[in-house]
């Protein structure tokens, strides 16, 4: 509303108005854009579902889990775009963002000058990041319940999981980004990404994989991600969704301590 | 004129080449892998009468070069008006707006050319093609790139600020990938939604490169896909050059 | 005979007139100058004269050529070095030249062959397949000269040569381009800085706000509207302005800017002598010659660079 408001209380006349009217417009332009990207970062997941889940998965039909249990293939695939989507959301957030900020903007020079330490401006970051994330995650699960692919109760507990998801895929991207000499380095980190992004029993299970895949796929971030969240919207806990979260929280810290150590070691010298 | 242009930005792509076989070559590869041969696996009945692979790869195909097409149209374009200001010395030498835009959008069309051809022969080691019409969807890759390329240059050289083109990718290529027939046949879609994806361009590529490598006629003549691939290509050219001149020419 | 006429030239964008009806004209093998503070109307005049502007209205020719016919035509003679370098990070220090040499349809064997040549020239020779990006300022705006030479032009243009770079690099550029004006080539230049006319120009004019307000040698200029020498004369007071009045009747003319006094005077040790006579007591005391800069302040009341 402010935003609405103030252009209008500051109006002079003369040549002054014309350089405030096109500030206001940049404003404006950049404002909408960016809420545009923001919303669109919600539909795309959707649009995902919509297509991967509902047309192909009209071409497969039903599909039979390690369990036995038969479940429809946009119940199998819609937690592995939910998982998916937040490693894509943290990473882009932490990496390419931080990384921006960090060189070229020379944002934390600034912050550094006060009392604050490197990595409290990093986990500022990330929870902020993470705030978006879980809205991103919780309308997600709002259309799964819509579709029936899952249940209210387990979407509660499917979100807790993709904020943890969020928090370690973050704090990788942190510790990663501190290691980043160009913007080069981010299109080996959006392929390795996109690899992740296939291989992590996203579309079939690993088990459809080569016993030797099927071991590699199985140790990655993503692939303990996916079975947790899955387990969760499915239902079907198992203790091996204990090894996924007990999995994702060391690699959390590991990545937070990672990144707190170079951090210092990069702004301080 | 226009080929000075083309030799520049191909001089100015050796440079950065290594980086870009990942996105228009590695990428694809990946997901021919990974989404063809997987999920395939779980197409028990194929396709249309062939396996999910064979009949997705053409879409692939034709879905990489409008990819490399707009990812060319986009950061490059906006970089050459902002950043490097490369259009500007350009302008600045005897070539005309128009033959740096053409220059520029041949640059485009050889580089789909380029991933086209090489998607294809992997295509053709994996035996997915089943004609030697095949062959034809590198100038189908080429008149989709053009396509899908011209507006983006008129987008990208319109937009003031470069979150634009995030939302270029996300409001238009992505749902024009997932919903144009690549992954799964557009009959399935609900009727709306069926005639947002015939009037993306893609989808025009991707019924006639799978008619081309199936061997078997396409759902519309190959006619009316060619038209209406020429129809986006030459609207977004008059758009293209029309912003160009402003920006050039002022 | 004139290589560039302009008459009654002007740039209008919307209600905004950047260039209001110049009439210039620059002859062969003289280098010329347009000095004027930032917003003059120098950039867009240059732009309309390199043929990537259309005039707004009144005439305008070079090398005999109409500009919003013969655009690429006039290009391919025109050498163009921009305000900011535009030269292309992700290629070679040779290849900027080399690349840019094909717009101009030269053969690739002869571009390479002018290439070594201008990288000799502008004292890039050991760069030559460094990237763009590490040079230093001084040597990106020496690369960007080259650039423009490479098509062997007639006339080259220089927005802004020296602006943003340390003194030293100042002094490499001038050099070079006192260079290729001894070897003919016709110079056009935009400035705001006086030194610099003064070091390069034969003839220039003096732009305000859109218009020509002066014209002529930079001797010329000195002599018609300044005197030989100027003192300087800084008052330790709030205002000089006071001081201003009891200066009345030294030197032929004062001036009042807010950190100092401006004495015109054509002997500038009397003009001082008269000051202690009236025992005004300046804090500071400089006497120099007069300068590009005196004519700007006389002509428009206000300094070039503020």
């Amino acid at each position: 509303m402010v935003s609405l408001v103030l252009p209008r209380l500051l109006a002079p006349g003369g040549p002054a108005r014309r350089s405030a009217t096109m500030i206001e417009r940049n404003v404006a332009t950049l404002r909408g854009a960016y809420w545009i990207v923001v919303a669109s970062g919600l539909l795309e997941p959707v649009l995902y579902l919509l297509s991967i889940g509902v047309g192909v998965g009209a071409l497969i039909g039903d599909l039979t889990l390690a369990d036995g249990r038969v479940v429809r293939y946009a119940e199998f695939v819609a937690p592995a775009m939910l998982a998916s989507s937040a490693m894509t959301g943290a990473l882009a957030e932490t990496t390419f963002n931080f990384f921006g900020k960090m060189k070229y903007q020379k944002l934390y020079d600034g912050i550094l000058a006060t009392p604050v330490r490197p990595i409290e401006i990093a986990l500022g970051e990330l929870v902020w990041a993470m705030l978006r994330g879980t809205i991103y995650a919780a309308a997600f699960l709002a259309l799964m319940i819509a579709m029936d692919l899952t249940t209210p109760a387990r979407a509660l507990a499917a979100l807790a999981a993709t904020v943890l998801v969020g928090f370690t895929f973050g704090a990788l991207g942190m510790a990663l980004s501190t290691f980043m000499k160009s913007w080069q380095d981010f299109d080996l980190i959006s392929s390795v990404q996109f690899a992740l992004f296939l291989f992590s029993g996203t579309f079939v299970p690993a088990t459809a994989y080569p016993a030797v895949l099927q071991w590699v796929v199985e140790v990655t971030p993503l692939y303990r991600a996916v079975h947790l969240i899955r387990a969760l919207t499915l239902g079907g806990v198992t203790w091996t969704n204990v090894i996924d979260v007990l999995y994702l929280l060391v690699l959390l810290a590991l990545g937070l301590v990672a990144a707190g150590r170079r951090m210092g070691k990069l702004l301080l010298s | 004129m226009t080929l000075a242009i083309l030799e520049y930005h191909w001089v100015a792509y050796l440079r950065v080449w290594r980086s870009s076989v990942v996105s228009s070559f590695v990428l694809p590869l990946l997901t021919m892998l990974g989404f063809g041969v997987g999920v395939g696996a779980y197409v028990t009945g194929g396709v249309e009468g062939v396996p999910y692979l064979d009949w997705m790869v053409p879409g692939l195909i034709a879905s990489t070069a409008v990819q490399v097409a707009i990812g060319d149209a986009t950061w490059p374009v906006f970089g050459s008006f902002d950043w490097n200001k490369r259009y500007f010395a350009q302008a600045a030498a005897p070539p005309r707006v128009r033959d740096i835009l053409d220059g520029n959008l041949l640059f485009v069309v050889v580089r789909v050319l380029m991933s086209a051809g090489a998607f294809l022969a992997i295509a053709a080691a994996f035996g997915t093609l089943h004609s030697w019409l095949a062959l034809t969807t590198l100038p189908v890759a080429a008149l989709a790139g053009l396509a899908v390329a011209t507006p983006s240059f008129a987008y990208a050289a319109a937009v003031s600020s470069e979150s634009y083109l995030s939302i270029l990718f996300r409001v238009g290529m992505i749902p024009m990938t997932l919903f144009s027939g690549v992954f799964f046949p557009v009959e399935s879609l609900p009727a709306a939604l069926e005639w947002i994806a015939y009037a993306f361009p893609l989808w025009h590529a991707v019924d006639l490169s799978r008619a081309a490598t199936l061997g078997v006629a396409p759902a519309w003549p190959a006619l009316a896909h060619v038209l209406y691939l020429v129809l986006w290509a030459a609207g977004g050219r008059w758009l293209a050059l029309r912003q160009f001149t402003r920006r050039l020419v002022v | 005979m004139a290589l560039i006429r302009a008459r009654g030239l002007v740039k209008r964008f919307g209600d905004f007139t950047a260039v209001d009806g110049i009439d210039v004209e620059v002859r062969a093998g003289e280098a010329f100058g347009f000095l004027g503070p930032n917003g003059a109307g120098k950039s867009s005049t240059m732009r309309m004269i390199g043929c990537v502007s259309p005039p707004s209205d009144g005439e305008l020719s070079i090398l005999g050529l109409d500009p919003r016919r013969d655009g690429p035509a006039i290009r391919a003679r025109l050498g163009v070095c921009p305000q900011l370098d535009n030269l292309d990070a992700e290629l070679s220090v040779r290849e900027n030249l080399t690349t840019y040499a094909r717009f101009f349809g030269i053969p690739r064997k002869v571009a390479r062959r002018r290439a070594d040549e201008l990288l000799d020239f502008v004292q890039l020779s050991e760069r030559a397949d460094a990237k763009v990006e590490p040079l230093s300022g001084g040597m990106k705006r020496r690369l960007t000269i080259a650039r423009a030479l490479v098509n062997e032009p007639e006339i080259v243009l220089l927005d802004e040569p020296t602006t943003g770079l340390d003194p030293q690099a100042r002094h490499l550029v001038w050099e070079r381009l006192f260079r290729l004006k001894q070897q003919g080539v016709t110079l056009v230049l935009t400035t705001h800085y006086m030194d610099e006319a003064e070091q390069l120009c034969d003839r220039l004019v003096v732009m305000d706000g859109g218009r020509i307000v002066a014209e002529g040698s930079p001797r010329a200029l000195i002599e018609r509207y300044s005197t030989r020498e100027v003192v300087e004369l800084r008052f330790a007071a709030e205002s000089q302005e006071p001081f201003a009045a009891k200066l009345t009747g030294v030197g032929e003319r004062v001036e009042v800017l807010p950190d100092r006094v401006l004495v015109y005077a054509a002997d500038g040790d009397e003009a001082v002598a008269e000051v202690q006579r009236r025992a005004l007591a300046p804090a500071g005391v400089l006497v120099r010659r007069s300068s590009l800069e005196d004519v700007f302040l006389h002509l428009t009341g206000r300094t070039l660079v503020d």
